[in-house]
């Protein structure tokens, strides 16, 4: 099991290779560059912009002198936010990216799964039926419908909460966030877990343990659960993608200072570094997904253990 | 067989309410999207410095309001509905069509060459594409197709996974060995009894895919990289009254509840196809 995790950890690194260089040369070939403005700059600054940061040596020269420094830890200064390096940018709204994508997870996976479940057992109820019917609503409706409705309702209507803004620390700033961001992957997980629940609850070892008299909830919860979980665990990638995309909205309308705006305004400014950079971020938080998924399936189906 | 097939699908499909329902709002939702607009007195790009952010109400010619630069929002939400549809259904037939070959030619011919073609699709879906769709959008402009064809290169990966599937059952049928015998090419093989075959799953998948894919574009403009002022989709709609709730909320709502209505019901839709298709789902 250990000499297959290292096997698929050493294979993230080609892949993440691969994701940096193309992502280097296709920001490269877009027209434009960072340092164009509304007035153009008399050529000699611009020159002088252009050999400061590198930019006039051949592009194998800037490639590989960007690999050195990335292999060094440095990804570079930012171009558009000047004095700032990438580094910094990204330490500074990590954080709070990291939170609300953490708590919007949990929370996904929390109230998925035991939602996902009751409805399983109570299956074809009414209390079924409408469960799905809202998780229906909650995959269709996307987050950045959702969020300006909540605060509508929430934030200017009955004013609980803030509309928008964050305040370090403050709980209240992140309600209407987190909710928005976690529904869709909610709904999705609640499906997914009332299906392998139905599946597993069909199958003989379950239908033995109820018959030796085992009651209900250790059926459940030690045996039923477990296998039931594989088309979640499966799923855990593209929840985090999803919730990496959505906050990229998200953080937009609540006003929050994650890393989000980073990679669009990034891209559009043509600040290489930071685009790099934001694309590094988030696949190494993909890719670190990928690899925990596959423990996931090990320690769920011990059968997984014994093939590789 | 087949007509069995689809013939008790279509059974099963009418007897879902939900399914029925959700189809007859589409069809609503659709016929608005175009009729509509010839009930109204305002054009779309209109800009009526009189009324502007003004409420909706019958009492002027803005039955859903205006935005803050006095553009009927009733005529707007209609005009980026029909974007937002167009994306949703080029983008899914480029989606199908590319993954329906692929996922054909890697399952029928089997071996090595199935071994390699499903490896890249691994690897690229282990890729963030959306990046590459954000940098796509940046690279060559904002040209619309090319945003069509964009989202329609991301949606693909699924749809060849699913038909590969599908056509690695059927390489083992009677009627393929039939067809081998008789002389058949493989091309004709996969394009005259593979393809066909397979067609069930596919179109489930694809009417599934069409509302992930208008809200990927609604996503994308709202961003500012998708569809450009002053024209409008669904999402740009929406991206301009998120900023705007406090003083005119209709501006969100009108193109918000819009949206969630036609997703939801492609969504409700799609399931009842799929449990239509699928008697092992029906439970």
């Amino acid at each position: 099991m250990l000499r297959y995790f290292l096997k698929r950890l050493a294979g993230a690194i080609p892949t993440l290779f691969i994701i940096v260089t193309l992502t280097f040369f296709l920001i490269r070939a877009a027209p434009g560059g960072p340092f164009d403005q509304e007035q153009t700059l008399p050529p000699e600054i611009m020159a002088n912009l252009q050999s400061a940061y590198g930019l006039d040596r051949p592009m194998w020269v800037q490639y590989s002198r960007y690999l050195w420094a990335l292999v060094h830890g440095d990804f570079g200064p930012s171009f558009r936010y000047k004095d700032f390096t990438v580094t910094e940018l990204i330490g500074q709204g990590f954080p709070v990216t990291l939170e609300l994508g953490t708590i919007a997870l949990s929370l996904a996976l929390v109230l998925g799964i035991l939602i996902g479940s009751f409805a399983a057992l109570r299956s074809n109820s009414a209390a079924d039926h409408a469960a799905m019917a809202l998780a229906v609503a909650g995959i269709a409706i996307p987050s950045f419908v959702v969020l300006p409705m909540l605060a509508l309702l929430f934030g200017i209507h009955f004013r609980w909460l803030p509309v928008a803004g964050w305040e370090a620390g403050s709980i209240r700033h992140l309600v209407l966030p987190v909710v928005a961001l976690a529904l869709p992957p909610l709904a999705y997980i609640a499906r997914l877990t009332r299906g392998g629940m139905l599946e597993v609850l069909r199958s003989h070892f379950i239908r033995t343990a109820i018959a030796k008299g085992l009651p209900l909830h250790t059926v459940i919860l030690r045996h039923a659960l477990r296998p039931a979980l594989m088309p979640v665990a499966g799923y855990l990638a593209p929840a985090v993608a999803s919730i990496m995309t959505g906050s990229l909205v998200v953080e937009s309308i609540a006003g929050l200072p994650g890393v989000g705006r980073y990679l669009v305004q990034g891209a559009l400014n043509r600040d290489y570094t930071l685009v790099l950079g934001m694309v590094i971020l988030y696949s190494t938080v993909l890719i670190g997904m990928g690899l925990l998924v596959d423990l996931l399936y090990a320690w769920l189906d011990p059968r997984i253990r014994f093939e590789r | 067989m087949n007509g069995g097939l689809w013939h008790g699908a279509w059974r099963r499909l009418r007897a879902n309410p939900a399914a029925v329902a959700a189809l007859c709002i589409i069809a609503a939702l659709v016929a608005m999207a175009f009729v509509g607009p010839w009930f109204s007195p305002n054009e779309v790009e209109a800009l009526d410095w009189s009324h502007v952010a003004s409420d909706p109400g019958m009492v002027h010619a803005h039955w859903l309001g205006t935005d803050r630069l006095g553009r009927d929002l009733y005529v707007r939400t209609l005009a980026g509905a029909r974007v937002s549809l167009a994306v949703g259904l080029v983008a899914s037939a480029v989606s199908l069509s590319l993954g329906l070959c692929y996922g054909a030619v890697a399952g029928y011919v089997g071996g090595r060459t199935d071994h390699v073609m499903m490896r890249i699709i691994e690897i690229l879906s282990g890729l963030p594409l959306i990046f590459f769709v954000i940098f796509l959008t940046v690279l060559f402009g904002r040209s619309e197709s090319l945003l069509f064809v964009s989202i329609g290169a991301v949606g693909w990966l699924t749809m060849a996974r699913i038909v590969r599937g599908q056509a690695l059952s059927l390489r083992r049928k009677e009627f393929i060995e039939a067809a081998v015998a008789s002389g058949a090419s493989s091309a004709r093989i996969i394009f005259k009894h593979v393809v066909p075959n397979v067609l069930g799953p596919v179109i489930v998948y694809a009417t599934l895919s069409v509302p992930q894919i208008i809200l990927f574009e609604s996503f994308l403009s709202f961003l500012g990289l998708g569809i450009q002022e002053p024209h409008a989709s669904l999402g740009t709609l929406i991206a301009e009254g998120a900023g705007e709730i406090e003083a005119a909320p209709w501006i969100l709502l009108v193109p918000g509840v819009f949206l969630t209505m036609l997703l939801l019901c492609l969504n409700i839709f799609g399931d009842g196809l799929r449990d239509a298709f699928d008697a092992r789902e029906r439970r």
